[in-house]
């Protein structure tokens, strides 16, 4: 066993020399009890946005460029200037519905700093004249839900949340919501059809997205926990402050989860876009290597939805432009590393299968081709799987996802990266997050498939294949 | 016909009072449900509609996409073992197949005594601490086989006091004051600008001036 030195009651969380700007609290005990909070500073920031107009807080988030954490990457101040003017009530949702594979920060920023968020939350209803806010966190974690419960209570005891906040004409409502077990509900116009009492199907969009239609009909923003968890230390120290960690097209710090083959896998709090891979997974300060001094073999830079890097991708930095054009995503920090003694078609099949699970069911390419994907790679790992079903994977694949799908670049082969997103002829981007386990290892690992199929192909195959290359019928 | 508790009653009616809209206090009137009994009885959700102003229908609808809601009685110990990715690099798959083995069910079962239901399920937001479970959604991380199977002897013999039997999650609820929230309403009742953007408007004029 790799030894561990986390922070006892934030399991996961290792305290480093790093950027402090949402866990500058977890060190502490009781960093989740309004005492804590009120002792660092806590309150600060929106003490200060009410000294402000809330044309000026929203300014203040534009010019930091504080790109959402939840998985897209886009800028919040942008987001949020999107509503329609005028057309009230305007409503704000907050994602804590995490359950992408491999990531949790967000339920870490729950658990152990419920005031952040909780004021992170009233920063922006002030900055935007919302009238009420949502906190919905995921099911399956209590320990979340009680912590903010508890903070709410706190905070509206002492008069920071509800009628005049602080002594101002500033009022809004926080309603605390749990979820009940459905991955889909991250996607954030679920989430609102969740929140309406509803299955969790994501609606159809564009045009209008919940910014312009959202909760109930009214114009909607649907931030992540981590997103708003940055705004009181932003509002404290500026955006300038803000902007003097990360990379310029990147600011501010980022939380990632590292998870697998790693001497000390944990959750880190990193500068965003100067970090590389490498440091996160081989320096000391982080990850210190794979397990017995084994071989990378390969990792998931950005969840379960992203497209697989390899060794020659490790000195990337983790910045979400720079990862696009090699052709994946940070989506939402969790890196899931492999070492060489990994089954690649086994790693693809598990998150295959997830995503068949998870699909709503909303749209036929998903619905039937996760499971179809599934059934494919299942059969190849038992032994039972025939010439065709590498392509027959990959032209499922393109059904969901046409074209060429995003993919790191593989210099063995002389191919380039395709770039991220994918194509999706579906609502949402479930369905091609289930083709990228698939792409990314058929490419690289193709020989590992054809080592396990054992069957011959009992008829002609009809469907044309994808690939230009002959299938050969046996 | 009617189902919850005079408290549980009490507490519902005070969850819907935090949406604007009646239909929106389904789910955490599920989970209010489930609590009671350790699943969702027809007669539970007969009342919900009620209470949400909805139907039967709806609100089995609405229950039924979500994997945490249970239709039928299951274990007083839910033990879900993660296998997703992180969890299956690092024996995810072989603590699921110990619990199976221990318990003598399979994934998705439930003991002869009511006792264990145990479930495969996706991530649960613990993954380097893998391999990862957790009894009726409280952590256990970083398990071996002898570990769950002192944690099953444990809950078979009362010693695990610090998980609650299935259906009970968060053990604060959240509770608004009297006069102390900003009052929440229909978004019908809600389309007047909100009073303090009007500090907008002063320093537009300033600017202007």
């Amino acid at each position: 066993m790799p030894t561990y030195d986390y922070v006892p009651h934030a399991p996961g969380y290792v305290d480093n020399d790093g950027p402090k700007i949402v866990t500058s609290r977890f060190v502490h005990e009781d960093s989740h009890t309004l005492e804590r909070y009120e002792a660092t500073n806590g309150y600060e920031g929106l003490r200060r946005a009410l000294d402000r107009t809330p044309a000026d807080v929203h300014e203040e988030v534009r010019d930091a460029v504080v790109l959402g954490r939840g998985g897209a990457g886009f800028p919040a101040g942008v987001k949020w200037g999107f509503m329609p003017p005028g057309k009230f009530p305007y409503y704000l949702v907050v994602n804590g519905d995490e359950s992408e594979p491999g990531t949790y920060k967000d339920r870490l920023l729950m658990e152990r700093d419920p005031h952040q968020l909780i004021e992170g939350c009233l920063i922006t209803c002030y900055a935007l004249g919302l009238s009420q806010c949502f906190l919905y966190v995921r099911g399956e974690m209590p320990a979340a839900q009680e912590n903010l419960a508890q903070a709410l209570n706190e905070a509206y005891a002492k008069g920071y949340v509800g009628k005049n906040i602080m002594g101002t004409e500033f009022s809004v409502d926080i309603t605390l919501t749990w979820g009940a077990g459905a991955y889909i509900v991250g996607e954030e116009t679920a989430l609102i059809e969740s929140l309406e009492g509803n299955r969790g199907m994501p609606r159809l969009k564009p045009p209008f997205f919940p910014a312009a239609i959202g909760l109930y009909g009214q114009p909607t923003i649907v931030n992540n926990v981590e997103t708003l968890s940055n705004l009181p230390w932003l509002l404290v120290n500026g955006f300038e402050q803000y902007k003097a960690h990360g990379s310029e097209a990147s600011p501010g710090s980022r939380m990632v989860a590292v998870s697998g083959h790693v001497n000390r896998p944990g959750v880190y709090e990193i500068e965003q876009g100067v970090t590389t891979f490498r440091d996160l997974l081989y320096g000391d300060n982080f990850c210190r290597g794979i397990r017995n001094d084994n071989e990378l073999k390969m990792f998931v830079p950005g969840g379960g939805s992203a497209p697989w890097f390899f060794p020659e991708q490790l000195d990337l930095p983790l910045e979400g432009r720079t990862v696009g054009a090699e052709g994946s995503m940070l989506g939402s920090g969790a890196i899931m590393v492999m070492d060489e003694t990994t089954d690649a078609v086994k790693a693809a099949l598990r998150l295959v299968r997830f995503y068949a699970r998870e699909s709503c069911g909303k749209c036929t390419p998903c619905r039937e081709g996760t499971t179809w994907e599934e059934r494919i790679l299942q059969r190849i790992l038992d032994g039972e799987g025939r010439p065709s079903d590498i392509d027959k994977l990959l032209d499922i694949a393109d059904n969901i996802s046409p074209g060429p799908y995003p993919v790191a670049a593989d210099p063995s082969q002389g191919l380039d990266a395709v770039p991220f997103p994918p194509k999706q002829t579906t609502i949402c981007p479930l369905g091609p997050s289930s083709v990228a386990p698939i792409t990314s290892t058929i490419r690289r690992f193709r020989h590992e498939y054809e080592a396990k199929i054992t069957k011959r192909d009992s008829i002609p195959v009809m469907a044309a294949p994808m690939s230009s290359d002959p299938v050969e019928v046996g | 016909m009617s189902y919850f508790t005079a408290e549980n009653l009490e507490t519902a009616h005070e969850i819907i009072s935090r949406y604007p809209r009646k239909k929106s206090a389904l789910i955490p009137l599920l989970h209010l449900a489930q609590e009671q009994e350790g699943w969702v009885t027809d007669n539970a959700m007969r009342q919900i509609a009620e209470l949400a102003d909805t139907t039967p229908a709806e609100v089995k609808g609405t229950g039924s996409f979500y994997e945490m809601f249970k239709f039928h009685p299951v274990g007083a110990y839910m033990i879900n073992v993660c296998t997703n990715l992180a969890c299956q690099l690092l024996g995810g798959e072989e603590l699921l197949a110990h619990a199976e083995e221990s318990l003598g069910i399979k994934a998705g079962g439930t003991t002869a005594d009511g006792m264990f239901t145990i479930e495969d399920v996706e991530c649960i937001a613990a993954c380097t601490e893998a391999p990862c479970l957790q009894v009726n959604y409280r952590y256990k991380l970083r398990l071996t086989a002898d570990d769950l199977d002192q944690l099953i002897d444990d809950i078979r013999n009362g010693r695990a006091t610090d998980i609650p039997e299935h259906g009970t999650l968060g053990l604060v609820r959240q509770h608004i004051p009297a006069g102390a929230g900003a009052g929440i309403v229909a978004p019908e009742q809600a389309t007047e600008r909100p009073v303090w953007l009007a500090r907008n408007d002063a320093a537009a004029e300033g600017r202007e001036g």
